[in-house]
């Protein structure tokens, strides 16, 4: 008899490696050691977040292991940028390994190549259905995202080099948020791949990553919008730490379903229904990715309401923003509630899959662009 | 359900033009925008403030009582499908299931099964039914909860939405015991009908304080109108202060407010209110919203801009107050309406007379753009004639550098919705305007234009014959003359009456040109008049005599015979304050956190049931679960496996 069958099932404490204990342990350390540096300047939430993103990683970590190792790579690298620095915000163009690697600006450019290289690396294994071309696509696609990450924690550096009083995490403007909006999705698409153990949907998902990029590079060489910005007193705030990330947990996890929404389409129209999984392993990624972003935009759209309740005196005032949240709450609860009650499937979901991300797009760019209100990024 | 969802979709469609229209716009703007038609349509329909109809709030009510009904018809059923392990299936419906697989072995022991279970994670319940024992068994029933949880927060977040509406409000319009004030009244003017008591039980308005004053009433927005809303406290403001980035963006908006008890007029409580950082006192939460000009005192420089003599006159005023203005023929008012410590913004940008400081746009990184740069106090006013008149003007108090020369600017318009048009006055090597004005002067006083031609003659032509210089002279008194009526205008309105079409543009640079030279001798004039040093004979006096004709030309239009240049300044600011008291809120966040915990219980437990049927000979393994999806079809796969195995003795 095995002995699966005849043990309990063994609790997630109980699975750990010393491995496992060892990165968690590191992390714990490492918020320790930044509340000894730096715990005069926090607040009491601030420094909630900061164990609690020690709690939140090491369980992340544990549960999915390449966390542990990613996170490893971008403490490593970011903090050497940071010790390159010297404290001088001069040296970004001056230092070998800033200027053409770790200064934030050389980070996203990374970041931004990477993302449009793994996309043509997935495509070329769809259609080739090379498994070596695909790794290949997982591979930069995980070195893409550690870019990023290692873009956005060393920007946050560099926004206290410029000044004190400007340093904020950067998560505050359009700019930044399509980096983190970047990052979320790969992360997320990631997550699926390993989970279902195929790396065609890359190919879907990884394009929405590049429009993103796309967008990033012109915000960049057309706008100069790489320049960090101080806040406005608005944005002045421990809720922004926390609801901008849960709203870029849902705007990734939408898109995602979006782009698996447009392969089931095609799969199911029989184009490339061969080389992509079978049309119920697409249904359940779209089920599962739009359950994870419904989640989180209800915490996201919950914190903004906490928030608005400090900041603009009242936690709803039908502001365009909370308005098209309600609207895109709305749409995805109706998703859920025609999949699950109604046990509906098919093309039609992944239609309306595909229509949603339009509803969310609108509710992410649309309404800074077009409607006026208190919530906005200002014109592009 | 159908119902529901059509009353949804109506909400969605309504909150979408709510979105797209502006909402609690001054209806004049509406009208501006849509006519008077459409307004009326767009105003019954109560698009303006869609949010607040009765429509709007009545579908919520009724969806808020269908989810309501829908939670007391379905929760003893919920519970009991909870609690059940459905061990009264019977072996015909457990063969008709989706997932179901049987396997053929003698004499299986049931601990061997239910061992398999506990280790799973299945609570189950034995059933011996005649010839056959029956374990059901479940897993994840808290699915359930997700459904309860979701559907109560629901109903919870807009019950406290309710509270925190203003339905009572609406229902005491309806009945005509309460109405909103139109007219722009005095606070202590605003009738009984249109005030309400410091008791009423939810709130959110707006005030306004000037430093050194206090308050106890808000004023709330509706439709076209408004109400007073009186606070059990008075808020008095002893100072409102910006703090800016060394890069000019603001940092903080912070009003340093005291509350006042309104009976013994003692102070209670000082406190310094920032945005992200209200302060809640007796239930009601003080937030800083906005500022503007609480009545800054202005000392200003008058200048008649069609007198002779070029000397100015004292004016004084406030901000938010009206200072009479005689001259010699009418009787103006000056209507003070904004005054602004600095200006980064391009000129000619429309303004507001009070800064939502609560808004989240400035993190924008594109907005800032970096050729922008302070240029200095601006005040803004408009000028009424008796006759009841108005433009408005918007003046700054530094003198600007624009092509390398020095002007002071004074934007003028003739409706609020027009951009600024600025006139500039030429600025003498003293950067003062006194050099401009005296010779603007001399130039529309025509009994001195014979001895600026006499001048002008004799610098340009010393040695012609008498009768050429008296010649000249006339001409260049004729063209003084001309150009005191009515600037450039009357001079090309001359040359075009008087000159035939081929010698014009010859006629016209002459005249230029004798204008000029002409202006410069009077400009010479005027400065030996004043005791002033004699101008050079280079650039900076050319352009200076050409900017000073352009602004001569100009103040033609300029549309008053005043400009107003300010001298010094007193400043007030003024705190806009939103004062809200909101009983619903804790029920509507504790709503939320009920809603999350639903949301997580309903995607992440899974409800599961399973049933082995022991026989004599075989065992029927089923399962179900109120979710298909595909983990469920693996986990039955998983099962199957594993309980093949057990029965099979592996």
């Amino acid at each position: 008899m095995q002995l699966t069958q005849t043990m309990p099932r063994p609790s997630l404490l109980k699975q750990l490696s010393p491995i496992d204990w060892l990165f968690s342990l590191a992390l714990w350390t490492g918020a320790a050691y930044a509340l000894s540096l730096y715990g005069n300047n926090m607040d009491v939430y601030e420094k909630g977040f900061l164990f609690g993103a020690a709690a939140v990683f090491s369980v992340l970590g544990w549960l999915w292991k390449p966390i542990r190792t990613l996170l490893v790579i971008i403490a490593a690298l970011s903090l050497f940028g940071i010790y390159d620095y010297h404290a001088d915000l001069a040296r970004a163009n001056q230092a070998f390994f800033l200027k053409y690697i770790l200064a934030s600006q050389s980070a996203i450019m990374w970041m931004s190549v990477l993302f449009v290289l793994a996309t043509l690396t997935y495509w070329i294994s769809l259609a080739s259905r090379s498994d070596f071309v695909a790794k290949v696509g997982t591979a930069l696609t995980w070195s893409a995202l550690t870019m990023g990450l290692v873009g956005l924690l060393v920007r946050w550096y560099e926004s206290y080099l410029i000044s004190p009083d400007v340093g904020h995490i950067p998560i505050s403007n359009l700019y930044e948020v399509f980096i983190l909006f970047s990052i979320i999705t790969a992360l997320l698409y990631l997550h699926y791949e390993n989970r279902y153990q195929n790396r065609q949907m890359g190919a879907f998902v990884l394009p929405v990553i590049s429009a993103a990029v796309g967008f990033l590079l012109w915000y960049t060489f057309d706008r100069q919008a790489q320049n960090i910005q101080p806040l406005v007193p608005a944005l002045q705030s421990y809720w922004m730490k926390i609801h901008v990330p849960a709203n870029f947990i849902g705007y990734g996890s939408f898109s995602l379903a979006a782009m698996i929404g447009v392969a089931y389409l095609l799969a199911s129209k029989g184009i490339l229904a061969s080389r992509l999984p079978k049309l119920e392993v697409l249904d359940d990624v779209m089920y599962k990715s739009i359950a994870v972003g419904f989640g989180f935009f209800t915490i996201a759209t919950i914190l903004g309401a906490l928030w608005a309740a400090e900041a603009w005196g009242g936690y709803w005032s039908w502001d365009p923003k909370e308005t098209w949240a309600l609207i895109v709450w709305l749409n995805y609860a109706a998703w859920l509630h025609i999949r699950l009650v109604k046990g509906l499937r098919g093309p039609m979901l992944a239609w309306w899959a595909v229509i949603g991300l339009f509803v969310t797009v609108f509710a992410f760019l649309g309404v800074n662009m077009f409607l006026s209100g208190l919530h906005s990024y200002g014109t592009l | 359900m159908r119902f529901a969802i059509s009353l949804l979709t109506i909400l969605a469609i309504a909150s979408i033009i709510g979105t797209v229209l502006k909402q609690n716009e001054p209806y004049a703007n509406y009208i501006i925008e849509f006519g008077q038609y459409w307004f009326t349509a767009f105003q019954w329909l109560g698009l303006y403030d869609v949010y607040r109809t009765h429509w709007f709030v009545t579908i919520l009510a009724v969806l808020v009582l269908s989810t309501s009904t829908c939670i007391y018809r379905n929760l003893p059923m919920m519970i009991r499908e909870m609690r059940s392990y459905r061990e009264n299936a019977t072996e015909q419906s457990l063969r008709h299931f989706q997932h179901v697989a049987e396997f053929q072995v003698n004499n299986i022991a049931p601990e061997q099964l239910t061992t398999y279970l506990d280790n799973q994670g299945y609570h189950y319940k034995l059933k011996q039914n005649g010839d056959h024992l029956l374990i059901a068994a479940k897993r994840g029933s808290a699915n359930r909860l997700g459904y309860i949880f979701t559907h109560s927060a629901i109903v919870l977040i807009c019950i406290g939405g309710l509270i925190d509406s203003n339905i009572p409000l609406k229902i005491e319009q309806t009945f005509g015991w309460k109405k909103i004030e139109t007219r722009d009244l005095a606070e202590s003017q605003v009738p009984a009908i249109s005030r309400l008591s410091a008791n009423n039980l939810s709130f959110r308005g707006n005030v306004t304080i000037p430093e050194g004053s206090s308050a106890d009433v808000v004023f709330l927005n509706i439709a076209d109108g408004y109400m007073v809303q009186e606070l059990p406290f008075k808020i008095g403001l002893n100072k409102f202060h910006i703090e800016h980035y060394t890069t000019g963006q603001p940092k903080m908006f912070a009003s340093d407010i005291t509350i006042i008890d309104k009976k013994t007029n003692r102070p209670i409580l000082a406190h310094t209110v920032t945005v992200n950082h209200p302060l809640i006192y007796d239930g009601i939460a003080i937030f800083q919203a906005s500022f503007g000009d609480g009545g800054t005192h202005l000392n200003l420089d008058g200048w008649n801009l069609f007198d002779h003599s070029g000397e100015s006159f004292p004016v004084t005023g406030s901000i938010h107050d009206t200072s009479k203005l005689a001259t010699d023929d009418t009787q103006y008012t000056i209507e003070f309406s904004d005054f602004r410590p600095f200006n980064i913004e391009n000129l000619g940008d429309s303004k507001k007379t009070m800064h939502d400081t609560r808004a989240v746009m400035g993190g924008n990184a594109v907005a800032d753009k970096k050729d922008l740069h302070n240029v200095g106090p601006s005040f803004q006013y408009k000028l009424r004639s008796a006759d009841g008149q108005a433009k408005e003007y918007s003046n700054y108090m530094l003198p600007m550098l624009l092509d390398k020369r020095w002007y002071l600017l004074s934007g003028m318009r003739d409706a609020p919705n027009q951009p600024f048009q600025y006139i500039r006055f030429p600025l003498d090597p003293e950067r003062t305007l006194s050099g401009f004005m005296r010779l603007r002067g001399a130039m529309l006083d025509k009994t001195r234009h014979p001895e600026i031609a006499q001048r002008f003659v004799a610098s340009a032509i010393p040695d012609a014959p008498a009768d050429v210089k008296n010649k000249l002279a006339d001409s260049a008194t004729k063209v003084l003359d001309i150009f005191a009526q009515g600037g450039y205008k009357s001079l090309s309105e001359f040359i075009e009456a008087k000159i035939p079409a081929a010698d014009r543009d010859n006629a016209a640079q002459t005249y230029l040109k004798i204008l000029e030279l002409a202006t410069y001798q009077a400009y010479v004039l005027t400065q030996a008049q004043a005791h002033q040093p004699a101008p050079k004979m280079d650039d900076e006096t050319g352009w200076f005599i050409r900017d000073s004709l352009n602004s001569i030309s100009d103040i033609f239009f300029y549309g008053a015979p005043v400009y107003l240049q300010l001298a010094n300044y007193d400043e007030v600011q003024a705190t806009g304050l939103q004062l809200t008291r909101s009983p619903g809120k804790n029920i509507v966040f504790g709503g939320s956190a009920l809603l999350v915990l639903g949301v997580f219980s309903m995607f992440y437990i899974r409800e599961r049931r399973l049933w082995l049927l022991i026989k004599q000979n075989s065992v029927l393994f089923a399962m179900s679960s109120n979710r298909k999806t595909l983990d469920f079809n693996n986990e039955f796969a998983r099962h199957e496996q594993d309980i093949a195995d057990i029965v099979k003795g592996k």
